[in-house]
């Protein structure tokens, strides 16, 4: 931690005086298009939920038609986020997942040192959220289930998600709806009493 | 990137319901009771773009210079200073003597005046994360900022901070 921190520098005036830095930590919302990610960042975030872009350079594939002069693409990705300050020492961050497939390569960066995942799923469209259960289940990213209920959506039990989405016991899953702080603090209660739980053998401190 | 998961579950059965399925719907995600989009700045093209309540940064429209003339052509910040990702958080440190600066970096200056995130820089200014990020590479250079990296990827989070967001949320 502290080595890659720039509090030491020794170009920084004064470092004994700065105030102490907070620490940042996220979870990452996933789930289909319009499975309510960005409802539910906004309903427990403290600042109106804000977009930012990661501009990404790919090599690019399939036919070379510009002999070999232009060899890569930039793919703007836009990522939805909100805020949540916990104490002086720790502000969470929630980041909603992009919702097209072909934005993949950004999960990376998001997943990497997220405390854990939500999935949202819409009963709708149960199978727009496969591939964020498969990706959190591959890198191993804690996550909870979060149905989102939608009007006149057939309410279906936890169980029958938890068979249709095939995933194990161990994986929480929980009925919600996004539009309602309430109900958004429940699923992230529960998301972080299972990475505790998950975790516990080998965390620290 | 491969895509698994289409081999995944099978979908439930049951009616799709008239209004709402499909891509018809983009644009109606309910936030916070608000229907009409009340977000400013430019879109995004290639991406489904901020959904609706969503604050696309403070600009109030697209600048019309290209991302990366802000970084001279760099995409990248230089190898030599903190890992900066998009939770990093930067703060000023006090007491700089004033110099001239390009009007991107003052702008983060005053941003940076409380602790505040590389994505929250971003979409307040509304300028590329990867552009953010090498602009305060800079500033951390020159010492103007100071910052905290989050966790390494390799390293799990401290039980007594799992605990201390399990606390927040619950106050919230």
């Amino acid at each position: 931690m502290a080595s890659a921190d720039s509090e030491t520098r020794p170009g920084a005036r004064e470092p004994t005086r700065q105030e102490p830095i907070p620490q940042a930590v996220k979870i990452i919302v996933a789930g289909g298009f319009g499975a309510g990610k960005t409802t539910l960042v906004g309903s427990v975030s403290e600042i109106a939920p804000l977009s930012t872009e990661e501009v990404m350079t790919e090599a690019s594939f399939g036919v070379d038609d510009t002999g070999g002069v232009e060899d890569k693409t930039t793919t703007t990705v836009a990522l939805d986020f909100g805020r949540i300050t916990i104490n002086s020492d720790i502000v969470l961050y929630l980041f909603g997942t992009p919702g097209q497939d072909r934005f993949w390569f950004m999960w990376d960066e998001l997943s990497e040192g997220a405390l854990g995942a939500v999935v949202l799923a819409d009963t709708r469209r149960l199978d727009t959220c496969f591939h964020a259960v498969d990706f959190f289940e591959r890198r191993g990213v804690p996550f909870v289930v979060a149905v989102n209920r939608f009007d006149g959506a057939d309410d279906y039990g936890a169980e029958e998600v938890r068979e249709a989405l095939d995933v194990t016991e161990g994986v929480p899953i929980l009925m919600a709806d996004a539009r309602v702080r309430t109900s958004c603090k429940e699923v992230l209660v529960e998301l972080i009493t299972h990475v505790l739980r998950v975790r516990s053998p080998a965390l620290s401190g | 990137m491969n895509t698994p998961g289409e081999q995944r579950g099978i979908v439930l059965p049951g009616p799709v319901s008239a209004e709402g399925a499909g891509t018809g719907t983009s644009g109606t995600e309910p936030v916070g009771g608000r229907s009409a989009p009340w977000y400013r700045g430019r879109t995004h093209p290639t991406s489904e773009g901020p959904s609706p309540g969503v604050l696309a940064g403070d600009a109030p429209g697209g600048s019309l210079v290209r991302p990366y003339t802000m970084t001279r052509g760099r995409t990248r910040p230089s190898d030599y200073g903190p890992r900066l990702d998009m939770i990093t958080i930067v703060v000023a440190v006090r007491g700089r003597a004033e110099r001239p600066l390009e009007p991107e970096q003052r702008e983060i200056l005053r941003l940076c005046r409380r602790p505040i995130s590389v994505a929250e820089i971003s979409a307040r200014l509304d300028v590329p994360m990867t552009v953010v990020k090498v602009l305060l590479g800079d500033l951390v250079a020159e010492g103007d900022v100071r910052t905290r990296a989050s966790v390494p990827v390799t390293q799990l989070p401290e039980k007594k901070v799992l605990q201390a967001v399990l606390d927040g949320i619950r106050r919230l």
